[in-house]
Protein backbone atom coordinates (compact mmCIF):
# COMPACT_ATOMS: atom_id res chain seq x y z
CA UNK A 1 0.00 0.00 0.00
CA UNK A 2 2.64 2.53 1.18
CA UNK A 3 4.39 1.66 -2.76
CA UNK A 4 1.26 2.33 -4.38
CA UNK A 5 1.31 5.83 -2.53
CA UNK A 6 5.07 6.56 -3.34
CA UNK A 7 4.02 5.62 -6.80
CA UNK A 8 1.26 7.86 -7.11
CA UNK A 9 3.09 10.70 -5.96
CA UNK A 10 6.32 10.47 -7.92
CA UNK A 11 3.72 10.29 -10.74
CA UNK A 12 2.00 13.26 -9.51
CA UNK A 13 5.49 14.72 -9.32
CA UNK A 14 6.63 14.34 -13.02
CA UNK A 15 3.14 15.56 -14.34
CA UNK A 16 3.25 18.46 -12.52
CA UNK A 17 6.55 19.33 -13.23
CA UNK A 18 6.00 18.28 -17.11
CA UNK A 19 3.07 20.37 -16.98
CA UNK A 20 5.46 23.23 -15.38
CA UNK A 21 8.15 22.87 -18.23
CA UNK A 22 5.69 22.78 -20.89
CA UNK A 23 4.02 25.98 -19.09
CA UNK A 24 7.22 27.94 -18.96
CA UNK A 25 8.26 26.89 -22.59
CA UNK A 26 4.34 28.18 -24.05
CA UNK A 27 4.92 31.22 -21.96
CA UNK A 28 8.23 31.72 -23.88
CA UNK A 29 7.88 31.60 -27.45
CA UNK A 30 10.31 33.96 -28.55
CA UNK A 31 12.21 35.35 -31.51
CA UNK A 32 15.01 37.76 -31.38
CA UNK A 33 14.61 40.10 -34.25
CA UNK A 34 17.30 42.56 -35.84
CA UNK A 35 15.93 45.98 -36.05
CA UNK A 36 17.13 49.87 -37.25
CA UNK A 37 15.71 52.45 -35.40
CA UNK A 38 15.21 55.91 -37.19
CA UNK A 39 16.60 58.90 -35.16
CA UNK A 40 15.73 62.20 -36.26
CA UNK A 41 17.69 65.26 -36.33
CA UNK A 42 17.34 67.33 -33.10
CA UNK A 43 17.64 70.56 -35.19
CA UNK A 44 15.74 70.78 -38.56
CA UNK A 45 18.23 71.81 -41.48
CA UNK A 46 16.30 71.67 -44.27
CA UNK A 47 16.97 75.20 -45.33
CA UNK A 48 20.14 74.89 -45.16
CA UNK A 49 22.82 73.22 -47.78
CA UNK A 50 25.88 74.40 -46.11
CA UNK A 51 27.30 74.41 -42.86
CA UNK A 52 30.25 76.08 -41.80
CA UNK A 53 32.66 74.68 -38.45
CA UNK A 54 33.28 78.28 -37.46
CA UNK A 55 35.25 77.67 -34.74
CA UNK A 56 35.43 77.85 -30.93
CA UNK A 57 36.44 79.51 -28.03
CA UNK A 58 38.90 76.94 -26.11
CA UNK A 59 40.82 76.31 -23.58
CA UNK A 60 42.03 74.44 -21.39
CA UNK A 61 45.34 72.60 -21.05
CA UNK A 62 48.14 73.84 -23.97
CA UNK A 63 49.02 70.83 -25.44
CA UNK A 64 45.68 70.44 -27.80
CA UNK A 65 44.80 73.01 -29.78
CA UNK A 66 40.75 72.80 -28.50
CA UNK A 67 40.07 75.07 -31.50
CA UNK A 68 41.84 74.01 -34.46
CA UNK A 69 41.01 70.36 -33.53
CA UNK A 70 37.64 70.51 -32.93
CA UNK A 71 36.56 72.64 -36.01
CA UNK A 72 38.92 69.94 -37.91
CA UNK A 73 36.97 66.65 -36.49
CA UNK A 74 33.98 68.24 -36.57
CA UNK A 75 34.43 69.35 -40.18
CA UNK A 76 35.63 65.94 -41.34
CA UNK A 77 32.85 64.27 -39.52
CA UNK A 78 30.28 66.02 -41.39
CA UNK A 79 31.81 65.70 -44.76
CA UNK A 80 31.21 62.15 -43.85
CA UNK A 81 28.35 62.11 -41.82
CA UNK A 82 25.67 64.45 -42.94
CA UNK A 83 24.39 65.58 -45.94
CA UNK A 84 25.34 69.37 -45.66
CA UNK A 85 28.22 70.19 -47.98
CA UNK A 86 30.86 71.34 -45.08
CA UNK A 87 32.61 74.95 -46.06
CA UNK A 88 36.79 74.52 -46.06
CA UNK A 89 37.88 77.81 -44.55
CA UNK A 90 40.04 79.18 -41.92
CA UNK A 91 38.80 78.95 -38.27
CA UNK A 92 37.74 82.15 -37.22
CA UNK A 93 39.65 83.93 -34.05
CA UNK A 94 37.14 83.95 -31.97
CA UNK A 95 38.89 84.77 -28.79
CA UNK A 96 40.44 87.78 -30.18
CA UNK A 97 37.26 88.50 -32.34
CA UNK A 98 35.61 88.43 -28.78
CA UNK A 99 38.42 90.49 -27.01
CA UNK A 100 37.80 92.90 -29.71
CA UNK A 101 33.87 93.42 -28.66
CA UNK A 102 34.85 93.77 -25.10
CA UNK A 103 37.65 96.63 -25.68
CA UNK A 104 34.76 98.22 -27.17
CA UNK A 105 31.98 98.02 -24.84
CA UNK A 106 30.17 98.89 -23.15
CA UNK A 107 27.20 99.27 -25.32
CA UNK A 108 29.14 99.69 -28.03
CA UNK A 109 28.88 96.04 -29.40
CA UNK A 110 25.49 96.29 -30.97
CA UNK A 111 25.28 100.13 -32.19
CA UNK A 112 29.23 100.28 -33.73
CA UNK A 113 29.88 97.30 -36.82
CA UNK A 114 31.64 95.66 -34.22
CA UNK A 115 32.59 93.20 -36.68
CA UNK A 116 34.59 95.18 -39.00
CA UNK A 117 38.03 94.98 -37.35
CA UNK A 118 37.19 91.19 -37.02
CA UNK A 119 37.01 90.74 -40.98
CA UNK A 120 39.82 92.82 -41.68
CA UNK A 121 41.90 90.48 -38.66
CA UNK A 122 40.00 87.56 -40.38
CA UNK A 123 41.65 88.64 -44.13
CA UNK A 124 45.05 88.85 -42.61
CA UNK A 125 47.24 86.14 -44.09
CA UNK A 126 47.63 83.52 -41.72
CA UNK A 127 50.44 81.03 -41.97
CA UNK A 128 49.49 77.88 -43.54
CA UNK A 129 46.36 76.85 -43.59
CA UNK A 130 43.56 76.31 -40.56
CA UNK A 131 46.32 77.45 -38.27
CA UNK A 132 44.23 80.59 -36.59
CA UNK A 133 44.37 82.29 -33.66
CA UNK A 134 48.18 83.39 -32.85
CA UNK A 135 48.92 82.13 -29.04
CA UNK A 136 51.00 84.68 -28.09
CA UNK A 137 47.16 86.83 -28.36
CA UNK A 138 45.00 84.63 -26.90
CA UNK A 139 44.24 85.17 -23.33
CA UNK A 140 45.23 82.44 -21.06
CA UNK A 141 41.71 80.06 -20.33
CA UNK A 142 42.63 77.91 -17.62
CA UNK A 143 39.20 77.04 -16.38
CA UNK A 144 35.18 77.43 -17.84
CA UNK A 145 34.20 80.68 -15.94
CA UNK A 146 37.81 81.97 -17.98
CA UNK A 147 35.64 81.71 -20.88
CA UNK A 148 32.83 83.81 -19.74
CA UNK A 149 33.65 87.38 -20.56
CA UNK A 150 33.87 86.11 -24.09
CA UNK A 151 30.85 84.43 -24.51
CA UNK A 152 28.84 87.35 -25.02
CA UNK A 153 30.47 86.53 -29.22
CA UNK A 154 27.65 83.86 -29.36
CA UNK A 155 24.41 86.42 -28.80
CA UNK A 156 26.19 88.80 -31.43
CA UNK A 157 23.56 88.48 -34.28
CA UNK A 158 25.33 91.23 -36.25
CA UNK A 159 28.44 89.31 -35.91
CA UNK A 160 27.21 86.19 -37.21
CA UNK A 161 24.80 87.63 -40.08
CA UNK A 162 27.79 89.09 -41.48
CA UNK A 163 29.46 85.63 -41.49
CA UNK A 164 26.12 84.74 -42.71
CA UNK A 165 26.39 86.43 -45.38
CA UNK A 166 29.81 85.67 -46.69
CA UNK A 167 29.24 82.20 -46.76
CA UNK A 168 25.93 82.50 -48.60
CA UNK A 169 23.68 81.81 -45.34
CA UNK A 170 25.26 78.41 -44.17
CA UNK A 171 24.60 76.67 -40.85
CA UNK A 172 26.92 77.87 -39.03
CA UNK A 173 28.47 75.83 -35.62
CA UNK A 174 30.53 77.23 -33.37
CA UNK A 175 30.99 77.16 -29.04
CA UNK A 176 33.31 76.89 -26.18
CA UNK A 177 35.45 73.75 -25.85
CA UNK A 178 37.64 73.02 -22.35
CA UNK A 179 39.84 70.22 -22.19
CA UNK A 180 41.30 70.76 -19.03
CA UNK A 181 43.84 68.01 -17.33
CA UNK A 182 42.66 66.12 -14.08
CA UNK A 183 44.03 64.31 -11.35
CA UNK A 184 41.94 62.05 -8.90
CA UNK A 185 42.99 59.57 -6.21
CA UNK A 186 40.90 57.11 -4.54
CA UNK A 187 39.90 53.47 -4.01
CA UNK A 188 39.65 51.80 -7.10
CA UNK A 189 38.07 48.19 -7.49
CA UNK A 190 40.29 45.96 -9.85
CA UNK A 191 39.83 41.55 -10.32
CA UNK A 192 43.03 39.64 -9.14
CA UNK A 193 43.81 36.32 -10.04
CA UNK A 194 44.60 34.04 -6.70
CA UNK A 195 45.28 30.07 -6.38
CA UNK A 196 43.89 28.18 -3.40
CA UNK A 197 45.91 25.53 -1.61
CA UNK A 198 44.59 23.18 -4.22
CA UNK A 199 46.00 25.15 -7.14
CA UNK A 200 42.66 26.16 -8.48
CA UNK A 201 42.31 29.79 -10.15
CA UNK A 202 40.15 32.56 -8.63
CA UNK A 203 39.43 35.95 -9.97
CA UNK A 204 38.59 37.91 -7.13
CA UNK A 205 38.13 42.05 -6.49
CA UNK A 206 40.20 43.82 -4.75
CA UNK A 207 40.09 47.72 -3.51
CA UNK A 208 43.03 49.31 -3.72
CA UNK A 209 44.05 52.82 -3.65
CA UNK A 210 44.83 54.01 -6.76
CA UNK A 211 46.61 57.87 -8.04
CA UNK A 212 44.92 58.56 -11.07
CA UNK A 213 45.41 61.24 -14.37
CA UNK A 214 43.75 62.44 -17.03
CA UNK A 215 41.53 64.70 -18.61
CA UNK A 216 37.99 66.23 -18.98
CA UNK A 217 36.56 67.67 -21.87
CA UNK A 218 33.84 69.92 -21.50
CA UNK A 219 32.69 71.45 -25.16
CA UNK A 220 29.23 73.27 -25.45
CA UNK A 221 27.50 73.27 -29.56
CA UNK A 222 26.12 76.15 -30.42
CA UNK A 223 24.05 76.23 -33.54
CA UNK A 224 23.30 79.50 -35.42
CA UNK A 225 21.38 80.18 -38.26
CA UNK A 226 23.32 81.93 -41.00
CA UNK A 227 20.81 84.19 -42.27
CA UNK A 228 19.20 85.85 -39.31
CA UNK A 229 22.27 85.31 -36.86
CA UNK A 230 20.68 84.11 -34.08
CA UNK A 231 21.43 80.95 -31.96
CA UNK A 232 19.13 78.07 -32.90
CA UNK A 233 20.00 75.50 -30.27
CA UNK A 234 22.75 74.72 -27.90
CA UNK A 235 24.29 72.03 -26.61
CA UNK A 236 26.60 70.80 -23.03
CA UNK A 237 28.29 68.08 -23.09
CA UNK A 238 31.16 66.39 -20.39
CA UNK A 239 33.03 63.63 -20.84
CA UNK A 240 36.35 62.57 -18.81
CA UNK A 241 38.44 59.85 -19.11
CA UNK A 242 41.06 59.02 -16.12
CA UNK A 243 44.20 56.42 -16.27
CA UNK A 244 46.97 54.92 -13.65
CA UNK A 245 49.01 58.08 -12.66
CA UNK A 246 51.92 55.64 -14.27
CA UNK A 247 50.83 55.59 -17.23
CA UNK A 248 51.60 57.85 -19.85
CA UNK A 249 48.82 59.03 -22.20
CA UNK A 250 49.44 62.08 -24.84
CA UNK A 251 47.00 64.73 -24.18
CA UNK A 252 45.76 64.66 -27.93
CA UNK A 253 44.80 60.97 -28.09
CA UNK A 254 42.95 61.49 -24.96
CA UNK A 255 40.60 64.05 -26.89
CA UNK A 256 40.34 61.91 -29.17
CA UNK A 257 39.32 59.44 -27.28
CA UNK A 258 36.66 61.87 -25.47
CA UNK A 259 35.84 63.19 -28.53
CA UNK A 260 34.69 59.66 -30.06
CA UNK A 261 31.81 59.55 -26.85
CA UNK A 262 30.64 62.88 -28.56
CA UNK A 263 30.35 63.04 -31.90
CA UNK A 264 27.69 60.38 -32.21
CA UNK A 265 25.47 63.11 -30.04
CA UNK A 266 27.02 65.81 -31.88
CA UNK A 267 25.94 64.13 -35.37
CA UNK A 268 22.10 63.33 -34.15
CA UNK A 269 21.52 67.17 -33.82
CA UNK A 270 22.26 67.72 -37.61
CA UNK A 271 21.62 64.69 -40.04
CA UNK A 272 18.84 61.53 -39.20
CA UNK A 273 20.95 58.60 -38.03
CA UNK A 274 19.70 54.66 -37.90
CA UNK A 275 20.97 52.93 -34.86
CA UNK A 276 21.11 48.90 -35.42
CA UNK A 277 19.55 46.58 -32.31
CA UNK A 278 18.27 43.47 -31.83
CA UNK A 279 15.28 42.73 -29.56
CA UNK A 280 12.91 39.84 -28.66
CA UNK A 281 9.66 39.21 -30.32
CA UNK A 282 7.03 37.38 -27.84
CA UNK A 283 4.46 35.11 -28.65
CA UNK B 1 -30.48 34.39 -4.14
CA UNK B 2 -30.86 30.87 -5.69
CA UNK B 3 -31.51 33.09 -8.99
CA UNK B 4 -28.80 35.46 -8.21
CA UNK B 5 -26.60 32.62 -8.07
CA UNK B 6 -27.48 31.00 -11.02
CA UNK B 7 -27.26 34.16 -12.90
CA UNK B 8 -23.72 34.64 -11.67
CA UNK B 9 -22.28 31.33 -12.57
CA UNK B 10 -23.80 31.78 -16.16
CA UNK B 11 -22.03 34.78 -16.53
CA UNK B 12 -19.04 33.15 -15.37
CA UNK B 13 -19.44 30.34 -17.39
CA UNK B 14 -20.67 32.63 -20.90
CA UNK B 15 -17.61 34.72 -20.31
CA UNK B 16 -14.69 32.44 -19.53
CA UNK B 17 -15.01 31.12 -23.35
CA UNK B 18 -15.05 34.59 -24.98
CA UNK B 19 -12.07 35.66 -22.92
CA UNK B 20 -10.22 32.86 -24.03
CA UNK B 21 -11.62 33.24 -27.35
CA UNK B 22 -10.30 36.76 -27.42
CA UNK B 23 -6.48 35.54 -26.59
CA UNK B 24 -6.82 32.80 -29.04
CA UNK B 25 -7.55 35.25 -31.61
CA UNK B 26 -4.90 37.67 -30.65
CA UNK B 27 -2.52 35.15 -30.67
CA UNK B 28 -2.76 34.02 -34.31
CA UNK B 29 -3.12 38.01 -35.18
CA UNK B 30 0.50 37.83 -32.98
CA UNK B 31 1.65 34.73 -34.55
CA UNK B 32 1.24 36.72 -38.02
CA UNK B 33 2.51 39.13 -37.22
CA UNK B 34 6.00 37.76 -35.96
CA UNK B 35 5.92 35.78 -39.47
CA UNK B 36 5.77 39.13 -41.40
CA UNK B 37 7.98 41.34 -39.15
CA UNK B 38 10.33 38.21 -39.94
CA UNK B 39 10.32 39.27 -43.71
CA UNK B 40 10.69 42.97 -42.96
CA UNK B 41 7.03 43.70 -43.45
CA UNK B 42 6.91 45.85 -40.30
CA UNK B 43 3.74 48.04 -41.57
CA UNK B 44 1.94 45.11 -42.00
CA UNK B 45 2.78 43.35 -38.48
CA UNK B 46 1.82 46.80 -36.49
CA UNK B 47 -1.22 46.07 -38.28
CA UNK B 48 -1.54 42.33 -36.84
CA UNK B 49 -0.61 43.45 -33.48
CA UNK B 50 -2.56 46.29 -33.18
CA UNK B 51 -5.69 44.24 -33.91
CA UNK B 52 -4.23 42.18 -31.38
CA UNK B 53 -4.31 44.51 -28.49
CA UNK B 54 -7.72 45.51 -29.33
CA UNK B 55 -8.86 42.22 -29.53
CA UNK B 56 -7.58 41.48 -26.29
CA UNK B 57 -5.91 44.46 -24.21
CA UNK B 58 -4.67 42.29 -21.83
CA UNK B 59 -1.98 40.77 -23.73
CA UNK B 60 1.02 41.87 -22.86
CA UNK B 61 3.33 40.36 -25.54
CA UNK B 62 1.42 42.02 -28.38
CA UNK B 63 1.78 45.42 -26.90
CA UNK B 64 5.90 43.97 -26.72
CA UNK B 65 5.93 43.06 -30.24
CA UNK B 66 3.95 46.71 -31.35
CA UNK B 67 6.53 48.32 -29.10
CA UNK B 68 9.93 46.91 -31.47
CA UNK B 69 7.55 47.63 -34.40
CA UNK B 70 7.20 51.39 -33.43
CA UNK B 71 10.52 51.81 -32.60
CA UNK B 72 11.47 50.40 -36.09
CA UNK B 73 9.63 52.70 -37.53
CA UNK B 74 11.09 55.85 -35.42
CA UNK B 75 7.49 56.42 -33.53
CA UNK B 76 9.85 56.39 -29.75
CA UNK B 77 6.81 58.24 -27.95
CA UNK B 78 4.48 55.65 -29.61
CA UNK B 79 7.01 52.80 -28.63
CA UNK B 80 7.26 53.97 -24.92
CA UNK B 81 3.88 53.87 -24.50
CA UNK B 82 3.24 50.63 -25.39
CA UNK B 83 6.82 49.24 -23.74
CA UNK B 84 4.84 50.96 -20.45
CA UNK B 85 1.79 48.90 -20.79
CA UNK B 86 3.44 45.78 -21.51
CA UNK B 87 5.20 46.07 -18.32
CA UNK B 88 2.18 47.15 -16.33
CA UNK B 89 0.81 44.08 -17.10
CA UNK B 90 3.71 41.88 -16.73
CA UNK B 91 6.04 44.00 -14.75
CA UNK B 92 8.11 40.82 -13.99
CA UNK B 93 8.18 39.53 -17.50
CA UNK B 94 12.51 39.57 -17.83
CA UNK B 95 12.33 40.12 -21.64
CA UNK B 96 9.89 42.97 -21.98
CA UNK B 97 12.20 44.50 -19.33
CA UNK B 98 15.63 43.86 -21.63
CA UNK B 99 13.53 45.36 -24.79
CA UNK B 100 12.61 48.63 -22.71
CA UNK B 101 15.68 48.79 -21.50
CA UNK B 102 17.47 49.15 -24.79
CA UNK B 103 14.74 51.27 -25.86
CA UNK B 104 15.50 53.75 -23.56
CA UNK B 105 19.01 53.51 -24.50
CA UNK B 106 18.36 55.11 -27.64
CA UNK B 107 15.33 56.79 -26.58
CA UNK B 108 17.89 58.95 -24.36
CA UNK B 109 19.98 59.89 -26.83
CA UNK B 110 17.21 61.98 -28.59
CA UNK B 111 16.36 63.96 -26.06
CA UNK B 112 19.14 67.26 -25.59
CA UNK B 113 20.99 66.75 -22.71
CA UNK B 114 22.08 69.65 -21.19
CA UNK B 115 25.30 68.25 -18.90
CA UNK B 116 24.74 69.82 -15.17
CA UNK B 117 28.14 71.40 -13.61
CA UNK B 118 29.76 68.30 -12.05
CA UNK B 119 31.33 68.21 -9.05
CA UNK B 120 34.96 68.73 -10.28
CA UNK B 121 36.28 65.81 -7.85
CA UNK B 122 33.06 64.00 -6.64
CA UNK B 123 35.41 61.08 -4.88
CA UNK B 124 36.49 62.42 -1.55
CA UNK B 125 40.40 61.35 -1.18
CA UNK B 126 40.23 58.82 1.16
CA UNK B 127 42.92 58.06 3.91
CA UNK B 128 45.25 55.42 2.29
Amino acid sequence: MPRIQIRIRTRTRLLSSLAAILLIAGCTDYYEIPIETPIKPKLDVSPFQRVLVAGFLAGGTDDVDGNLETTRLLRSQLRTKSELRVIDTDVLPLMEDAAGESATEPGSVKDEPASEPKRDARAEPRGDGPQAATPDKSPTIKEAKDLEPFEHIFADVEYWKKIGEEYQNPLIVTGTVMFTPHARSGIVQREEEVYDSFGRRRVVPVRTYQERKGYILQPKFIFIDGRTGTVMHSENFREEVLYNASQSTPALSSYFELMDRLIPSFLSTLSSQRIKGTRILLQ
Amino acid sequence: MFIRLVAAILLVVSVTPVAADARSDAKTQVAFGIAVAQRGLWREAIYRWERAVQIDPTYAQALNNLAIAYEHEGDLEKARMAYEKALELEPNNALIKQNYELFKEINDRTTPKDAPDPDPDPDPDPTP
